[in-house]
C-alpha cells in the first residue's frame, strides 16, 4: 500500500471558549515515526484525536494524503488509533476484538480468519486468541490493541501515550517492539507522549507542543542540542540556564553572565541573546581557576551511581553539573569552593 | 494466721470451678449476635421453613408428600395461573425495557436539557405502590376509560390495554421499569468512551455500534434490572388482585388461605413455586453476570461521549420521552383526578370536583393512618437497630458466622410477602398472646414484625454503607485513650453514622407505610389494618374509590417525603464527612 504523509494547516480547536489549539502547522512524511511531545494540557492529545476525528471539529485542514479529514465521521477516515486504556471490549474474546473491524468492513468471514491470524503473528500472541482480555497482562492488552488496529490496514498509525499504563522495564521492552512493528509495516505513525525519553528513542522526528503551539520541530537530536526556545530547552533534559548578554569583538563573540563572567562561543554562534544553555554533562568542576570558568560553591551533591550530580552556586543562580563516577574516587563535599569549567563548544545562545 | 490454707487466695466462683466449654467468655457484642441471629430464625427462617414443610405434607396425616404438587399440576387453573403469572412477568420486563430502554439512551448518550427532568421523574413511579394505580389507571386505559373513550368516538375502535392480563402487565411495567432505568443507565455511564471510539475508529457507528458494543458491555445492569422486575411482578398481590385478575400465582394462594383456610396445602404449593421461582431468577442473574464486571471508566474518561442532537432529533427525542412521562405519570394524574372528581364513570374525566373525598377519607381512614405510623415506626425502628448491629458485627468483629447473619437477614428479598404473611398464619396461629390470650397471629403485633423483616434488607444496606465511611483509625483512636467497646461504639461510631441510619429508617418507614402483599394475609380486623389495606378495602367499592384514591395520595405524599428526606439527609451527611475529612 502506498504511504500517505500528513498535512496539518493552520488547525484550531476550541473546548467552549478555551482555546486548545492555536494555529498548529506541521508536516508529517510518509513512513515517518512521529512523536508529539509536550506536558499535560499543552494539546497534543487533542491534535492526536482531532486527527483521528474525536473530539470538536476544528478549523483550518487535516489532510490525510490528499484527503482533506476534518468534518469527515471518524469511521469513515481509516486511521488506525491505539487508545491509552487499550479500550479491548471486555465482552470479545481477543479474537473477535480482533476481527471486529473486519467484521465492519463486511470481508468474508473465511478471509477474516487468515487475517486475525496474522495480525495476532505478529505481535505473537496466537496462542491467546481464545482468551478474554480480562484474562491478559498488561503488555499483551496493549499488543492486542496494536493487532486490532493494525489488522485493518489503516493509512495511518495513531498512539495515544501506549506505554504509561505499562510498568517501566515493560516500557523499554514495548517502546522497541512498537518500532520494530513500526518498521515492519511501514506505517506513517504518530506516537503521543509526555515522556521525553520514549520520544528520543522511537521518533524520527517529532514536534514539542506548549500551550496549544508547536515549540519546535525536529529529529531528538536537533531540538536536544539547539532548542529554539527556553521551553524546549528545559523540557528536553536538564538545561543550565544562564542570563547575561552577547558580546562581540571583530571575529570573536563571548556571553558575558549577570556576574561578569566571559564564556567564549564558539564560531559562528548566534550572536544574541540573553540567555545561555548549558548542558550538566558539558561542565566540569575544577579546584583551579581558568578560562571559561566561574567560581562557585557547592550547594548539594546527589550521588547516581554512574554520575555524581552537583548542585553549584554560580553564574548568579544554582547551576546542575553532572560528573561522571569512578571507583573510588570521592568526588566534592558539600560547602566546597569550586571553580566550574563550561566547555561553550556546543553551547546555545537564546 | 492459719496453716491449712493460704489467706490472700480467694475461693474460686462457681463459673471458674466448671469446666471451662459450658462457660464460654462471651463479650457484649456476642450476647447481640446471638439475639439477632434468634430473631432473625424465629421470624424468617422458621416461618418459611414451615411453609416449606407444609407443602410437602400430607394435610392428613403429616406424612412426606409429593402429592400437593401432583394435586396442583393436576389442576387445570393452576397450571393456567403458573403460566399467566410466568407469561405477566416476563412481558412486564419487555414492556418495562421498552420504557426504560429510549430514556437510559437518550439521557446518557445525548447533551439533553431534559435529562435530570427524566432522571429524577423515573423515581416516580416507585414512590407509589402499584395497586394503587392500578385503579387510576383503570379509569384512563380500561374500555370504557378516558383513552378509549376518546378512541371509539373518534375513530370508532378501542384498544383492550386493561383487560384481564394485559391490565396486571401494563401496571407492573409502568410501575417497575425504573429498576432497568436506574441500573442500566447506570452501566451505560460506566462505559468509557475509548470503548466506543475504538469501535468507530475502526469503522463502526449508530445502531451497529450500539448493538454490538455499547449494550453488551451495559449488558450486566440490564439484567440486574431486568431480574428485579420478573421477581417483583411475580411475586406481587396487590396489583392483580385490585385488578381483579385471579388467575395467578400470588392471588390464588392468597385467596385458597383466606377463603378455604390455613390448612389448606395449595397456599403452600404455590408460595414454594414462588421462593424457588425468586431464587432461581436471582441465581440465574447472578450466574450471568459473575466475571462481567464492564464498568470501564478509566481516571478522567467520563462515559460515553455525549452528541448534540440535529433539531429533528431533538424533535424526535423530546417527543419520545413527553410519551413516556405522560404513560409513567398516567396512574399519578389519574388518581389525583379520582381523589377530588365526584362521579367519573364512562367519561374521559371526572364530572365535577370537590374535596368531599378527602373529608370521607379522613373520616373513615384515621384507624389507618394511625396503625400505619404505629406499624411503620416499629418496624423501621427495629431495623436500623438491628441493621446498625449486624452491620458493625460483619465489619468490624471477626465473630463466628457473621455473615451467615449478613445473608440471611438479606435472605428476606427473597422471600415475596404473601409467603411470609402463610408462613406467619401457620406458625403463630399455634400461640397464643402472653396475657390478653387471643391468637398471636392476628396479633398486631405480628404485622409490624412482618414488615420489619420485609424492610430489613434495605434498612441493612444503608447502615453498612454508613459504617464503611466510618474511618476504623476513628475507633482505634478513642479505644487508645481509653474508651470501652461500648462507649466508642455509642460515642464514636453511631453518631458518625447517624445520616445513613436515619436515611435507612425513613427509607424502611415509607415504603413499609404502603406495603400490602404480607399485610393483607395478616390483618384480622379493620380495626387493625394499615393504609394500604385501607386503600385495597375502599378501592373494593365503586362509591368507595373517591376516598380510596384520596388515601392513596396521601399514601404516596407519604412515600414522596420519605425518599426526599432520605436523599436531603444522604447528600447532608456526605457534606458534612467531606467538609470534616479529606480522606
Amino acid at each position: 500500500m502506498e504511504k500517505k504523509g500528513i498535512k496539518i494547516e493552520d488547525v484550531h480547536l476550541s473546548f467552549g471558549s478555551t482555546e486548545v489549539l492555536k494555529g498548529v502547522n506541521l508536516e508529517i512524511k510518509p513512513g515517518e515515526f512521529f512523536a508529539f511531545l509536550g506536558p499535560s494540557g499543552s494539546g497534543k492529545s487533542t491534535l492526536l484525536r482531532a486527527i483521528a476525528g474525536f473530539g470538536p471539529d476544528p478549523r483550518g485542514r487535516i489532510l490525510i494524503g490528499n484527503r482533506d479529514v476534518v468534518g469527515m465521521s471518524p469511521w469513515t477516515r481509516n486511521v488506525g488509533m491505539v487508545f491509552q486504556s487499550y479500550a479491548l471490549w471486555p465482552h470479545m474474546s481477543v479474537r473477535d476484538n480482533v476481527g471486529f473491524g473486519l467484521k465492519e468492513r463486511k470481508l468474508p468471514t473465511s478471509q477474516i480468519r487468515p487475517k486475525v491470524d496474522a495480525a495476532l503473528d505478529l505481535v505473537d500472541l496466537s496462542h491467546l486468541a481464545d482468551r478474554m482480555p480480562n484474562q491478559l497482562s498488561g503488555g499483551q492488552q496493549q499488543r492486542i490493541a496494536l493487532a486490532r488496529t493494525v489488522v485493518v490496514e489503516p493509512e495511518v498509525l495513531l498512539l495515544d501515550e501506549p506505554l504509561s499504563n505499562l510498568d517501566a522495564s515493560l516500557r523499554v521492552q514495548m517502546r522497541r517492539e512498537l518500532l520494530r512493528l513500526q518498521r515492519q509495516l511501514g506505517l506513517t505513525t504518530i506516537f503521543v507522549t509526555h515522556d521525553q525519553e520514549e520520544a528520543n528513542t522511537t521518533s524520527d522526528r517529532m514536534a514539542v507542543l506548549d500551550g496549544g503551539v508547536i515549540q519546535q520541530v525536529g529529529t531528538p537530536q536537533e531540538l536536544y542540542d539547539t532548542p529554539a526556545n527556553l521551553f524546549v530547552a528545559n523540557f528536553l533534559g536538564t538545561a543550565n540556564i544562564l542570563e547575561g548578554r552577547v558580546e562581540v569583538d571583530g571575529a570573536d563573540a563571548r556571553f558575558v553572565t549577570k556576574t561578569g563572567d566571559p564564556l567564549s562561543l564558539p564560531k559562528g554562534a548566534v550572536t544574541s541573546g540573553s540567555n545561555i544553555v548549558l548542558r550538566p554533562q558539558n561542565i566540569s568542576i575544577t579546584k583551579k581557576a581558568g578560562a571559561n570558568a566561574l567560581e562557585g560553591k557547592i550547594l548539594h551533591k546527589e550521588f547516581l551511581g554512574s554520575q555524581i550530580r552537583y548542585l553549584v552556586a554560580a553564574g548568579g543562580t544554582e547551576i546542575v553539573v553532572d560528573q561522571s563516577h569512578s571507583a573510588g574516587v570521592d568526588g566534592f563535599d558539600t560547602g566546597a569552593l569550586v571553580h566550574l569549567q563550561a566547555n561553550t563548544s556546543g553551547a546555545v545562545v537564546l | 494466721m492459719s496453716l491449712t490454707s493460704s489467706s490472700d487466695g480467694q475461693r474460686p466462683g462457681l463459673a471458674d470451678r466448671l469446666p471451662s466449654w459450658l462457660v464460654p467468655n462471651l463479650s457484649g457484642l456476642h450476647i447481640i449476635a446471638i439475639m439477632i441471629a434468634l430473631l432473625l430464625i424465629g421470624l424468617l427462617l422458621v416461618p418459611v421453613a414451615q411453609v416449606m414443610i407444609v407443602a410437602f405434607q400430607d394435610p392428613a396425616t403429616g406424612a412426606a408428600t409429593l402429592q400437593n404438587f401432583v394435586d396442583f399440576f393436576g389442576s387445570a387453573l393452576f397450571r393456567e395461573s403458573s403460566w399467566n403469572s410466568f407469561y405477566v412477568s416476563a412481558m412486564s420486563v419487555v414492556v418495562a425495557t421498552a420504557i426504560a430502554l429510549p430514556l437510559a439512551y437518550i439521557t446518557t448518550r445525548f447533551h439533553f436539557s431534559g435529562s435530570i427532568l427524566i432522571q429524577s421523574l423515573g423515581f416516580i413511579p416507585l414512590i407509589m405502590p402499584p395497586f394503587v394505580g392500578a385503579v387510576a389507571m383503570q379509569l384512563i386505559f380500561g374500555r370504557n376509560g378516558t383513552v378509549n373513550l376518546i378512541l371509539r368516538d373518534n375513530f370508532g375502535f378501542s384498544i383492550p390495554f386493561m383487560e384481564g392480563l394485559n391490565g396486571v402487565i401494563l401496571v407492573q411495567s409502568i410501575h417497575y421499569f425504573p429498576f432497568i432505568l436506574i441500573n442500566l443507565s447506570a452501566s451505560l455511564r460506566n462505559i468509557d468512551r475509548s470503548m466506543e471510539e475504538a469501535a468507530q475508529n475502526l469503522g463502526s457507528h449508530g445502531l451497529r455500534l450500539f448493538r454490538r458494543i455499547v449494550f453488551p458491555l451495559a449488558m450486566p445492569g440490564y439484567i440486574a434490572g431486568a431480574a428485579l422486575v420478573f421477581i417483583k411482578v411475580f411475586d406481587d398481590l396487590g396489583t392483580p388482585l385490585l385488578l381483579n385478575v385471579n388467575n395467578m400465582l400470588a392471588p390464588q394462594a392468597f385467596l385458597r388461605i383466606s377463603s378455604i383456610g390455613i390448612s389448606d396445602p395449595m397456599g403452600y404449593v404455590i408460595s414454594v413455586i414462588l421462593v424457588v421461582f425468586s431464587v432461581l431468577s436471582l441465581w440465574a442473574s447472578f450466574l450471568f453476570m459473575r466475571g462481567k464486571d464492564y464498568a470501564t471508566v478509566q481516571k478522567g474518561g467520563g462515559g460515553i461521549a455525549k452528541r448534540t442532537l440535529k433539531p429533528a432529533e431533538k424533535a424526535l427525542a423530546y417527543g419520545t420521552v413527553i410519551f413516556i412521562l405522560l404513560l409513567v405519570l398516567s396512574p399519578h394524574i389519574g388518581l389525583l383526578l379520582l381523589s377530588f372528581g365526584t362521579i367519573w364513570s364512562f367519561a374521559p374525566l371526572p364530572d365535577g370536583y370537590t374535596l368531599q373525598n378527602y373529608i370521607t377519607m379522613w373520616e373513615g381512614s384515621k384507624t389507618f393512618i394511625m396503625n400505619t405510623i404505629l406499624y411503620a415506626g416499629i418496624a423501621a425502628t427495629l431495623d436500623v437497630i438491628i441493621g446498625t448491629a449486624i452491620a458493625y458485627i460483619v465489619i468490624r468483629t471477626n465473630i463466628f458466622g457473621r455473615k451467615a447473619l449478613d445473608y440471611l437477614a438479606t435472605a428476606a428479598l427473597a422471600v415475596p410477602g404473601v409467603v411470609l404473611g402463610i408462613g406467619y398464619l401457620r406458625t403463630f396461629h399455634q400461640f397464643d398472646v402472653p396475657f390478653t390470650g387471643e391468637p398471636m397471629a392476628s396479633w398486631w403485633v405480628i404485622i409490624a414484625l412482618a414488615l420489619m423483616i420485609r424492610r430489613l434488607p434495605y434498612a441493612l444496606r444503608a447502615c453498612t454503607a454508613a459504617l464503611q465511611q466510618v474511618s476504623l483509625a476513628l475507633e482505634e483512636a478513642a479505644e487508645s485513650l481509653g474508651a470501652t467497646k461500648r462507649r466508642t461504639i455509642q460515642k464514636v461510631v453511631v453518631p458518625l453514622m447517624t445520616g445513613g441510619i436515619l436515611a435507612g429508617f425513613v427509607t424502611s418507614f415509607a415504603t413499609a407505610a404502603v406495603e400490602l402483599s404480607a399485610t393483607i394475609m395478616l390483618v384480622s380486623s379493620n380495626n387493625d389494618a394499615p393504609l394500604a389495606y385501607g386503600i385495597y378495602l375502599f378501592m373494593q367499592t365503586p362509591s368507595g374509590r373517591g376516598a380510596g384514591a384520596a388515601l392513596g395520595i396521601v399514601a404516596v405524599i407519604v412515600v414522596a417525603i420519605g425518599t426526599i428526606a432520605s436523599q436531603i439527609i444522604i447528600e447532608r451527611d456526605k457534606k458534612l464527612k467531606a467538609s470534616s475529612g479529606d480522606h
